[in-house]
């Protein structure tokens, strides 16, 4: 595969990068040495091989089901950039 | 006497439970000889005045029975510290005061450590030099004409712990990150079995990577700074509930008739001559500990490095969705909500970061899951299952740490494959899930220092651990840097 501008533009939009030109032209010289790199992979022989996605080798343990009260509400506000009313604040969403 | 600062975390706490030296007289040593070392640029937040009066009041109110009593103990910023700035070294989250504290971090303090500052990275520790920082290079104490990176992601640990800054501390290990910085500095570190110790609080990057561990100046304080952080926790429910020994007291240098294989797969193209020699007499000391030491293949090495670039980028464009500019750290002005978010992160990360989202999004992206991510995940398996036949005929594995001593800042900054290069040695340990420390083990010509890495079975640190202390204590390095930059 090749990664073009087209596919920077996109894959920034869907990670929510705002790009100019001078980023697009970094970022695709960089993605397509780093993709040529990775598609070593494809020398492997990999039919049949199950994906491994940890190697956590227990049952995932389950924690009893019971409230526990935090109300840090006022704690975790002080580091967001703007809030109101024990609300954060973004730019306006509706018309 | 010799300073109080170039003594072991071990060493310190004997000497304070004998009461030959105070817990204030220690934090003294500490933040003096930090506060004129600010050219390193190791600290990002120093909490001198916290940790002098603490150490103060324990002076008042000795508890003995605390394995970490009085000892002052910076940590990497990607550890949560409730109450003082956390930036994982990112603009996006300047400012940052988490409302609580790390799981391992606070094992730490309830064993009476005071935390003495908040040490530099790379940024989400994301980098192999340190130099993606939001706040700048640190500095290896170890330099020929040109002033040298420490290795990176836990760059900043790794400068403070070999300069004496700090008495010993914890990074995190996705992919080298504490390993090929203690080899680049001469000092050791540990990265333990996958969910040795729980991730809670620390700021996450590849979740099925990321492990915390030690980083000291010998194998006795990492065997006891594993057993203070290490154990199950309810808050992760990928950390592992196996039984935590007392790897300290039950450190043995005897190390005969244990099985020890060299990958073959190992000599990789391009590693020095030198870096080959120290593993031949890193051979040599082990065959020479009464060791037996054969070759071994682990056929899928070379694709490690590949697969590891899949796979954790992957995880971190997911991991760092979460920064968006509304509830925490850095918000760039944006005339609606979607412009606000793309402008936050266009800003507040960093190009390294940027890069592996982008890759990360584009292996996770509809019509590419199947052909890199899924792809990546069973050559993970392979990788695994190498490992695993390996461990059937040998007790440990003996390997370099890296293929090249410490480099020059900016030598690799422009070329991102070569900087990856670095961790081409330790990132197998990583997707595997193995615990693997790097001692260090020699010089270069260039009085450059270089480590020796041991990878065990899961949940074997306590071999691996002998097995590092043995070698240490018949290579007996010593660290040999001038103090240039007071």
């Amino acid at each position: 595969m090749t990664i073009t501008k087209n596919t920077v533009k996109k894959i920034s939009k869907l990670s929510r990068i705002a790009t100019n030109e001078k980023f697009e032209k970094n970022m695709i010289k960089d993605l397509n040495s780093i993709l040529k790199f990775i598609e070593q992979l494809n020398e492997v022989k990999t039919d049949n091989v199950e994906p491994l996605a940890s190697t956590v080798d227990q049952e995932l343990i389950k924690r009893e089901d019971k409230v526990s009260l935090m109300n840090k509400k006022k704690d975790i506000l002080s580091n967001s950039p703007a809030d109101n009313e024990n609300f954060y604040v973004v730019p306006k969403v509706i018309e | 006497m010799s300073e109080i600062y170039n003594l072991t975390l071990c060493q310190i706490i004997e000497k304070i439970k004998s009461k030959e030296i105070s817990c204030e007289e220690v934090t003294k040593s500490f933040v003096n000889r930090a506060g004129k070392s600010k050219k390193l640029n190791c600290y990002i937040e120093d909490t001198f005045d916290q940790a002098l009066k603490k150490s103060k009041d324990q002076d008042n109110k000795f508890e003995s029975d605390k394995k970490l009593f009085g000892a002052p103990i910076a940590v990497k910023d990607l550890f949560c510290t409730k109450g003082v700035q956390t930036t994982a070294s990112s603009k996006m989250l300047e400012g940052f005061k988490p409302e609580y504290e790390s799981t391992v971090t606070s094992k730490i303090w309830n064993e009476g450590a005071n935390l003495l500052g908040k040490l530099n990275c790379d940024e989400y520790a994301m980098g192999s030099s340190n130099e993606t920082s939001h706040f700048g290079n640190v500095i290896n104490p170890y330099k020929n004409d040109k002033d040298l990176v420490p290795g990176g992601s836990s760059g900043g640990s790794a400068s403070a712990v070999a300069a004496c800054l700090t008495s010993a501390t914890v990074g995190t290990d996705t992919g080298g990150s504490i390993r090929q910085p203690a080899s680049f500095t001469g000092t050791v570190g540990l990265k333990p079995t996958y969910g040795r110790c729980s991730r809670w609080g620390i700021v996450a990057f590849a979740s099925s990577l990321d492990q915390a561990g030690p980083m000291t100046k010998d194998v006795k304080d990492s065997a006891l700074l594993l057993e203070v952080i290490a154990g199950h926790d309810d808050k992760d429910s990928t950390s592992a509930q196996n039984k935590v020994e007392p790897f300290s007291q039950k450190l043995k240098k005897d190390i005969k008739g244990l099985k020890i294989g060299i990958p073959k797969e190992y000599k990789i193209d391009g590693i020095s001559k030198e870096i080959l020699n120290l593993w031949e007499k890193g051979v040599e000391v082990v065959k020479s500990l009464g060791c037996d030491v054969k070759e071994i293949s682990l056929p899928h090495t070379r694709y490690a490095l590949p697969t590891y670039y899949i796979i954790a980028p992957a995880e971190a464009s997911s991991n760092l969705a979460r920064y968006d500019g509304v509830r925490y750290g850095f918000r760039a002005e944006g005339k609606d909500l979607i412009e606000m978010y793309e402008n936050t992160r266009s800003l507040g990360f960093g190009d390294e970061v940027k890069r592996r989202i982008l890759i990360g999004t584009y292996v996770l992206s509809s019509g590419y899951y199947d052909a890199y991510y899924l792809k990546a995940q069973r050559v993970r398996r392979l990788i695994k299952n190498d490992f695993d036949e390996a461990f059937k005929k040998i007790d440990t594995i003996l390997t370099p740490t890296t293929p090249s001593s410490a480099f020059a800042i900016g030598e690799n900054i422009d070329d991102p494959i070569a900087m990856y290069l670095n961790d081409v040695l330790t990132v197998p340990a990583n997707l595997a899930g193995l615990p693997a420390i790097s001692i260090p083990a020699g010089y270069d010509q260039n009085n450059l220092p270089l480590g020796l890495q041991l990878i065990g079975k899961p949940f074997d640190e306590h071999t691996v651990l002998n097995n590092a202390f043995a070698i240490e204590q018949s290579i007996n390095f010593k660290s040999n840097f001038k103090d240039w930059w007071m």
